[in-house]
């Protein structure tokens, strides 16, 4: 018997006549709550969610020309309970507007059986920063199944489709996914003026997409060593290639 | 399985794969393979994800392939479905049809494709190259994508000589990705998406598999050991793939796996390489 | 330098279709002057020739790199082609990659008259198929052993143009000549053989002339 238990929370910026961005509509729910702050809107959801059975969900819109950054205050803990649970997370991105969205790691507990669905609409000249970070387990924990499906479109055209998929260790822990890293994570990047060299390091890779977006995916040991790649990662991505001689 | 999808799936194709080593080649130089239990632990990676990607791409080219050759007329067509409408039951024109136009997941949207641009010549057209955007969009790594498409166009060559076809001249001139190709080449040779996708499941983990052998000398009796003790999980990747055929192209599964895609492109930077990628 | 013998006769039926540049194949074993043929071939014929190159490396961009430092063609004209540890491969069983280089080649330069490719060092069983050289030259050297062309092979007995190069070197190795030559004639049914050193004859003279009179053949059977 699953429980019914589906908190949506919403989040929507427009920017007004004066073109300063106001929040909307900031709406929480359980577990999902929503508090504006000077720099940011954070989520910042009960610690131990989500719950097996808990179906969540956040609509963040962007209206045309606003800008608008999220962030969490925590970690979000995927744990088990009364069936699997899901975050579906829904982005639109107006013309001209610009979306960054980092919260910090979720982490997949053991016994977990948790979906991240996330999709995200972006307007032909909208800009965005999207961050996902995921942590195999609590310390020296063994982690539950974890699947992550992220589509993004610009201007109604596919811009990528990225998914995670870690339910089965001996798939996951094999060399081509994540070999012996704990920690997974990327960074996309969309807009204009981003780099168009691919690039790699440890556990590091910068991806120029077809369409104008970078994609930075890294592995790491840990929660602290993948921030620092991704981070990293996102600034090369973001440097502008020097002009030929 | 009919003598001519043998040959599309005899790894002495000539189409260009002997140069390719699936990522395998990186992975030797990385030292994360290096006898044939790591060799087997990386081609079950492989097959779970870029495996089950291109399966599904090339099973979904396959339908589209048979759609085209098949006089489609108007009264076959069902109304434009809704949401939810496409279960992959129909008849090829349908599924077609379905994919076309419902609403992808989550309300993304995927372009232009209806009923017009599926039965129309131009619009064919038009068709594989939205699917060919959504091997794109799967493939994020810039070598990889090169690797698709020089593979294709290899694939396209032999294709087109032995079982030519209207879908393949197509893909040919666009340049697309292998598995569209394999997926077209299938149907001209008389194959079903299921074919496609098991061609394509079993191709992604052959090529890594003959690397091996060439890169650390390793038993090939011991690797076709390897293969045969994956077959199972080939047709099971194979079965998923072949089950979204009918479906909107955007729910295509994507599984990513990361350190591939590093492999890919430092590979690609690297000054002493055998494999092209 | 060097004897030519033979009548220059050609075995090989092919011509290639109308419009398209003659591909001319290049192999022989590791070592024996692959590149620095080509290189040459390339100085001697570039003013007189639309040329571009393809070349099969076996491991590393170190012979289009070769050709690119010695400024024979402008590097748009080379493409290296990797070939998975099988150079004979990639020239016999599947040459869907150097098909790929040559055609883009062939199309970045329209009117191109000549596509050399170059093979990687292979075995002498290594022999260019007939859907992707149109004529192939095989080069051997004095060095690998004077009894080379009497044991023949497939690329020493079959190839349009056998060369046996490194001629200064055979008094230092001990090499007979005269013996290569016929033992060559002989396997190779009177096709031509060119005694070359690159090192007193940097223009490989006589291999150049060959590669002018099959370019100037192949014009000829072209349709119009």
């Amino acid at each position: 018997m699953t429980r019914s238990y589906a908190p949506r929370a919403a989040i929507t910026a427009a920017c007004d006549a004066s073109g300063v961005t106001r929040l909307t509509r900031l709406r929480s729910d359980g577990p999902l709550a929503v508090r504006e702050t000077p720099d940011a809107v954070y989520l910042v959801g009960a610690a131990a969610s989500p719950l097996g059975g808990d179906d969540l969900a956040l609509d963040v819109e962007v209206g045309a020309g606003a800008r608008l950054t999220v962030r969490s205050a925590a970690s979000a803990l995927a744990l088990p309970g009364d069936g699997p649970s899901r975050m579906t997370v829904r982005a639109r991105v107006g013309a001209g507007a610009h979306l960054d969205y980092a919260p910090e790691p979720t982490v997949a507990a053991r016994g977990c059986d948790h979906r991240a669905v996330t999709s995200v609409e972006l307007a032909a000249d909208a800009t965005l920063r999207w961050r996902e970070e995921l942590v195999l387990g609590r310390h020296g924990e063994a982690p539950g199944a974890h699947t992550a499906r992220f589509d993004v479109t610009l201007d109604g055209r596919p811009l990528l489709r990225h998914a995670l998929d870690l339910t089965d260790p001996s798939v996951y822990t094999t060399a081509p996914v994540l070999g012996a890293a704990r920690a997974v994570g990327s960074v996309l990047l969309a807009g204009p003026g981003l780099t168009t060299e691919p690039h790699t390091a440890e556990g590091l890779s910068v991806l120029p997409l077809t369409g104008p977006a970078v994609l930075v995916t890294a592995t790491a040991a840990d929660a602290a060593t993948l921030r620092r790649r991704l981070t990293t990662g996102a600034e090369r991505a973001s440097r502008t290639p020097a002009p030929a001689c | 399985m009919h003598p001519s999808l043998l040959l599309l799936a005899d790894s002495r194709l000539p189409a260009g794969g002997h140069a390719h080593s699936g990522g395998l080649e990186p992975a030797v130089t990385a030292g994360t393979v290096t006898d044939i239990p790591s060799l087997t632990a990386f081609l079950r990676g492989r097959l779970a994800t870029t495996g089950l990607v291109t399966a599904a791409l090339a099973a979904a080219a396959c339908a589209l392939a048979v759609t085209a050759t098949e006089p489609v007329e108007e009264d076959r067509l069902p109304g434009l479905p809704r949401a939810g409408g496409a279960t992959g039951t129909g008849t090829p024109a349908e599924a077609a049809t379905h994919r076309a136009s419902d609403p992808p997941p989550s309300g993304t949207t995927t372009g232009t494709v209806n009923r017009a641009t599926v039965t129309g010549d131009g619009g064919l057209a038009v068709a594989w190259e939205v699917l060919d955007a959504e091997a794109d969009t799967r493939t994020p790594s810039p070598a990889q994508r090169r690797a698709a498409r020089a593979q294709g166009r290899s694939l396209a060559r032999v294709a087109l000589r032995t079982w030519p076809s209207a879908a393949l001249d197509v893909l040919a001139r666009q340049g697309a990705h292998h598995p569209l190709v394999l997926g077209a080449a299938t149907a001209a040779a008389g194959g079903g998406p299921r074919d496609a996708a098991s061609i394509a499941a079993y191709g992604s983990v052959t090529g890594g598999a003959s690397a091996g052998v060439r890169l650390l000398g390793l038993d090939p009796l011991g690797v076709n050991e390897a293969l045969g003790g994956l077959a199972a999980a080939i047709d099971a990747v194979a079965a998923e793939a072949a089950g979204y055929a009918g479906r909107p192209w955007a729910e295509l599964p994507a599984p990513s796996a990361p350190v591939l895609d590093l492999y890919a492109e430092a590979h690609a930077g690297a000054d002493l390489r055998l494999f092209e990628s | 330098m060097g004897a030519h013998f033979g009548h220059g006769a050609d075995h090989h039926a092919a011509t290639p279709p109308g419009g398209r540049a003659l591909r001319l194949g290049i192999g022989g074993p590791v070592g024996s002057g692959k590149t620095a043929l080509t290189a040459a071939l390339c100085r001697v014929l570039r003013d007189e020739l639309a040329l571009a190159v393809v070349t099969n490396d076996i491991y590393t961009t170190e012979d289009a790199d070769f050709l690119r430092r010695e400024a024979v063609l402008s590097d748009d004209r080379i493409t290296a082609v990797r070939t998975g540890a099988c150079p004979h491969t990639a020239i016999r069983d599947d040459i869907s990659a150097n098909l790929d280089a040559v055609e883009a080649l062939e199309q970045r330069h329209p009117g191109l008259d000549l596509v050399i490719v170059e093979s990687g060092g292979d075995n002498l069983t290594a022999l260019f198929s007939r859907g992707l050289a149109d004529r192939q030259i095989f080069v051997l050297d004095v060095a690998g052993g004077d009894d080379v062309p009497r044991k023949g092979g497939l690329g020493v007995a079959a190839a349009d143009l056998l060369v046996i190069n490194k001629t200064d070197l055979a008094p230092l190795v001990g090499s007979d000549l005269e013996l290569m030559a016929s033992d060559a004639a002989r396997v190779r049914d009177g096709k031509p053989v060119a005694l070359t050193s690159l090192r007193e004859a940097p223009g490989a003279p006589e291999v150049a002339a060959w590669v002018r009179r099959v370019v100037a053949g192949s014009r000829e059977h072209a349709p119009a």
